[in-house]
């Protein structure tokens, strides 16, 4: 069993209102010195056997498509899951 | 009879309202399911909004995928009058028949409340019975309702003259330049995140000098598109 991972994040310039608040929430417990935090999503897409190439390409157009909204998210990474996790 | 399709997705809480409001306005609300891959011969859609199913990803992702949706895009683009209400909103912008995104509100919170919005735009299939600049109220009801786009698209919008409707008074999600609805080039598109099908008859509206409950303003979006579909 293969593992695609794609990771999408918010633009830069877009507001990101969670990110905000767990920034804010942070120093509460006692996590001092974050000046930022932006939150993201993960995607972890599973197939029978070995990651191909196709499997990649196909993953790679899903994240630009359906997984991720380009107005407002970047894909950063579409890889194989990779050593043993 | 003017028929205008009201489309129903898993989950969706104001269909039912939307199609009274159509009524009220004098047109036949012909009920759509999302799975639906004939529209009914609807000459106009309205997309509610009050749904959550399909949301995990991003708000109306899911459902800008639905069957029904490739006939409203294809019909949309030959210039049927298409109207998304908050959730429908995030359907027509997922479906990039609107330009920009919907994300969270500023200050995370779902927020509820009778709003004040400025008509912008009157030469719309949906906002032709009001006058330019008019001050209407409906209630408002989002926890993701805070319209978003990159600057370059933001200026193009305005200079288009493609914002429909404005926020006054208070801007309740952090949505840029106060938008709270905008239309497609040809203008046949118009998405808003305040509800106007809430504010229809009088005893079930947003407080008014009407009275309580008073308010009406939001009929005139389905007086409009009956209008222009008369001729």
């Amino acid at each position: 069993m293969g593992v695609i991972v794609v990771e999408v994040m918010p633009k830069p310039e877009i507001l990101d209102p969670q990110g905000k608040a767990i920034s804010t929430a942070l120093p509460r417990l006692g996590f001092e010195g974050f000046t930022g935090v932006r939150q993201g999503k993960r995607f972890e897409l599973t197939v029978d056997g070995e990651v191909t190439p196709e499997h990649l390409d196909a993953a790679a157009k899903a994240a630009e498509s359906l997984l991720s909204n380009p107005i407002i998210e970047d894909v950063i990474s579409v890889r194989e899951l990779g050593g043993e996790a | 009879m003017v028929k205008i399709g009201v489309v129903t997705f898993p989950g969706t809480l104001d269909d039912r309202d939307a199609a009274r409001a159509v009524r009220l306005a004098g047109a036949e609300a012909v009920e759509l399911w999302h799975k639906d891959e004939d529209l009914k011969s609807v000459d106009a859609v309205v997309l509610p909004g009050g749904f959550s199913y399909g949301d995990y990803l991003r708000c109306g992702a899911i459902s800008s995928l639905s069957p029904v949706m490739g006939k409203v895009i294809e019909r949309a683009k030959a210039g049927m009058p298409v109207l998304g209400i908050c959730n429908g909103f995030q359907v027509l912008c997922e479906a990039h028949l609107l330009p920009g995104a919907l994300i969270r509100n500023d200050h995370q919170k779902f927020i509820c409340r009778d709003q004040k919005l400025e008509v912008v735009r009157t030469d719309t299939p949906w906002t032709s019975k009001f006058t330019a600049g008019q001050e209407i109220t409906v209630p408002l009801k989002n926890g993701e309702g805070n319209f978003v786009c990159d600057p370059d698209d933001l200026e193009r919008i305005e200079g288009e003259g493609q914002v429909v409707f404005r926020y006054r008074e208070f801007n309740p999600n952090g949505s840029m330049n106060d938008i709270a609805g905008v239309c497609n080039e040809a203008g046949n598109v118009v998405g808003l995140m305040p509800h106007p099908e809430h504010a229809v008859e009088a005893g079930f509206g947003p407080q008014s000098e009407a009275g309580p409950h008073g308010g009406t303003d939001g009929l005139g979006l389905f007086t409009s598109v009956l209008t222009q579909l008369v001729g």
